[in-house]
């Protein structure tokens, strides 16, 4: 693989007395896909957080294309261009379709009123869903009358017109049905096709994200005990480990 | 559309220009009420043409005078109210600010100021008042019901210590007095820019933007990077401000400053504006036009029942009421909306 965008080294995070992340090292070369897989409360999200700069690490160290960093906020995660795509969206219900792609960089007319030039973004706005092939029904639709997909979709785009070079995808495709997975599923795959940015993608249902990731890494109890090129590893090795993690907490409990 | 043809399926009966028909009233009716600036106005329209044939003196100068000093105050204090509404958090003690604000101007003045800075002085005071609010709130977290709850008892007793409990009148040249609403033209004027500039604000500025957005998803609206704690901050100082300036604007119209004038009363009833003129209580939603003409269907009301000799007492319990229906109405509307059958 070619360049390395981003790399953590031994982050830990704890909230209170609970250790959410005991010490991840994950890196991500330039157009890589790296599926981060774990069960519920491994600290998928957590981690996901503080790449965005949204949690700060208790311990360890980031590196952004090579240089040591501290994120001090979202924004400035963003402008480095490490872009979320949050679970919950982040996407506000009242808002229409490009107000939502543009909240927070909204195309403003000069001076300081701030003014929203709603029609540029409006334009640009089908321009960029048209060519990631998203179909909605119109941009001015309010965001609450789109399906589950369709909001995933916009959130991706609206990541992607970011410039991104790291996508982070929080469990992309959670509470959705098949045909809208597949939906984003091939929106991510056409953006690994283009090779410009670099994705994370957490996932639940590894079977699923498992032919398009180029290496997985898996996340147990704050730690990551498994990282595989994708070649070299399959879906029953995964099953197998998962299953044995299972079968290690069922043990757990019943012997403690 | 899906209940369109639930219609003409269970009522086969039905020639295909009556459902047409139907179809055509159902979507101005649907886009009539979507449009809640419009239908609260409908309300208003409906109203006066009640109230002129009950009481012909209604429509007479002096009385729309009067209705108009009265529906302006409301309207410039439920602009503030909505932005801070909207931005998912509720100011009670604007109101409060209302008396506060004219007195400190009086007493600027006393000292020597003129009168345009003693008036930007009291208006200071009054976005004092709104940073406190806003911290206390968004930095120790102290639910903005309660809050403002606080500096709205405090914010009276401080009005009351410097003023003595005693009215005031204000002693300005007729330039000033005019120009700050000494009659209700004047008062309306402002009512009306304000109201315009708001809604502008709130649908054409970034800081509406992001104030919908606070309201709507405070969580999702800090992750993509929105300054909610500064958003509600600011939409807190604008509401002080604007209970300050109409305080301080009555204060020309009435030639008096009275300590115990404002408080509950015209807070509750820029509340009321919001509510009925479309406005959520739970954030992320609403209208600052839609506050204005719920300010004058609600002064048309008071106005409309005084002259037509009922009393306070029944007063109260139609603006209940009214509170209540347009609650329903707004939660019904929301979803209808939420089930995609408005597009």
């Amino acid at each position: 693989m070619s360049k390395e965008v981003l790399r953590t080294e031994h982050v830990a995070k704890s909230f209170g007395a609970v250790t959410a992340l005991e010490d991840v090292s994950i890196h991500l070369s330039k157009g890589e896909v790296l599926g981060l897989l774990g069960d519920n409360g491994a600290g998928k999200s957590t981690l996901m957080k503080i790449l965005t700069g949204f949690h700060r690490p208790s311990g360890g160290k980031i590196y952004f294309e090579g240089i040591e960093i501290e994120l001090k906020s979202v924004s400035h995660a963003r402008s480095l261009g490490i872009e979320p795509v949050y679970q919950d969206l982040a996407l506000v219900n009242g808002l229409n379709v490009y107000h939502n792609m543009f909240l927070q960089r909204e195309i403003m007319y000069g001076g300081i009123f701030r003014i929203l030039n709603d029609g540029a973004m409006r334009e640009r706005a089908k321009k960029q869903l048209k060519e990631m092939g998203v179909h909605i029904p119109s941009v001015d639709v309010e965001i609450a009358k789109l399906s589950g997909g369709q909001r995933q979709a916009i959130a991706v785009a609206r990541s992607v017109y970011a410039n991104a070079k790291v996508l982070l995808l929080d469990e992309p495709t959670a509470a959705m049905g098949v045909k809208e997975s597949t939906m984003i599923l091939d929106l991510v795959r056409r953006l690994k096709e283009k090779g410009e940015v670099s994705i994370i993608i957490v996932a639940h249902n590894y079977a699923q994200i498992f032919d398009f990731c180029d290496r997985i890494n898996l996340l147990q109890n704050g730690k990551i005990t498994f990282d595989q090129r994708t070649k070299d590893t399959s879906v029953e090795q995964l099953t197998s480990l998962v299953v044995n993690e299972y079968r290690a907490a069922r043990e757990s409990i019943i012997r403690p | 559309m899906a209940k369109d043809v639930a219609d003409s399926f269970s009522r086969p009966q039905d020639s295909p220009r009556r459902v047409e028909h139907r179809g055509l009233a159902r979507r101005v009716g649907l886009s009539l009420l979507h449009s809640r600036e419009a239908s609260i106005a409908i309300a208003g329209i409906v109203l006066v043409v009640y109230f002129q044939t009950t009481a012909p003196a209604f429509l007479s100068p002096g009385n729309i005078a009067n209705l108009a000093g009265y529906a302006a105050t409301t309207a410039i204090i439920a602009a503030g109210e909505v932005m801070v509404l909207i931005s998912g958090e509720v100011d009670l003690s604007v109101g409060q600010v209302y008396a506060l604000s004219p007195f400190v101007m009086y007493y600027a003045h006393e000292a020597g100021v003129p009168f345009v800075l003693a008036i930007l002085l009291g208006l200071m005071v009054a976005s004092i008042v709104g940073i406190i609010n806003g911290l206390l709130t968004v930095v120790l977290r102290i639910p903005s019901f309660i809050a403002t709850l606080g500096t709205f008892y405090l914010i009276n007793g401080f009005t009351l210590t410097i003023s003595g409990g005693f009215p005031v009148q204000p002693k300005a040249g007729p330039t000033i007095t005019t120009t700050f609403g000494g009659n209700a033209v004047s008062q309306s004027l402002w009512a009306i820019g304000i109201a315009l500039v708001f809604q502008f604000v709130l649908r054409k500025m970034r800081w509406g933007l992001h104030t919908i957005a606070t309201g709507g998803n405070l969580l999702g609206a800090s992750e993509v990077g929105v300054k909610v704690g500064v958003i509600k901050v600011g939409n807190f100082i604008l509401c002080s401000i604007l209970g300050g300036l109409a305080g301080t604007l009555d204060a020309f119209r009435i030639g008096s400053i009275d300590p115990l004038a404002g408080g509950s009363e015209i807070m509750f009833m820029a509340i009321a504006s919001a509510v009925i003129g479309g406005t959520l209580l739970t954030g992320g939603s609403g209208t600052i036009i839609g506050a204005f003409f719920g300010a004058i269907v609600l002064g048309i009301l008071k106005d409309g029942f005084t002259l037509s000799g009922v009393s306070a007492y029944t007063f109260d319990m139609i603006l209940g009421g009214a509170i209540l229906i347009t609650m329903l109405i707004n939660v019904r509307l929301s979803l209808l909306r939420a089930a995609g059958g408005g597009q």
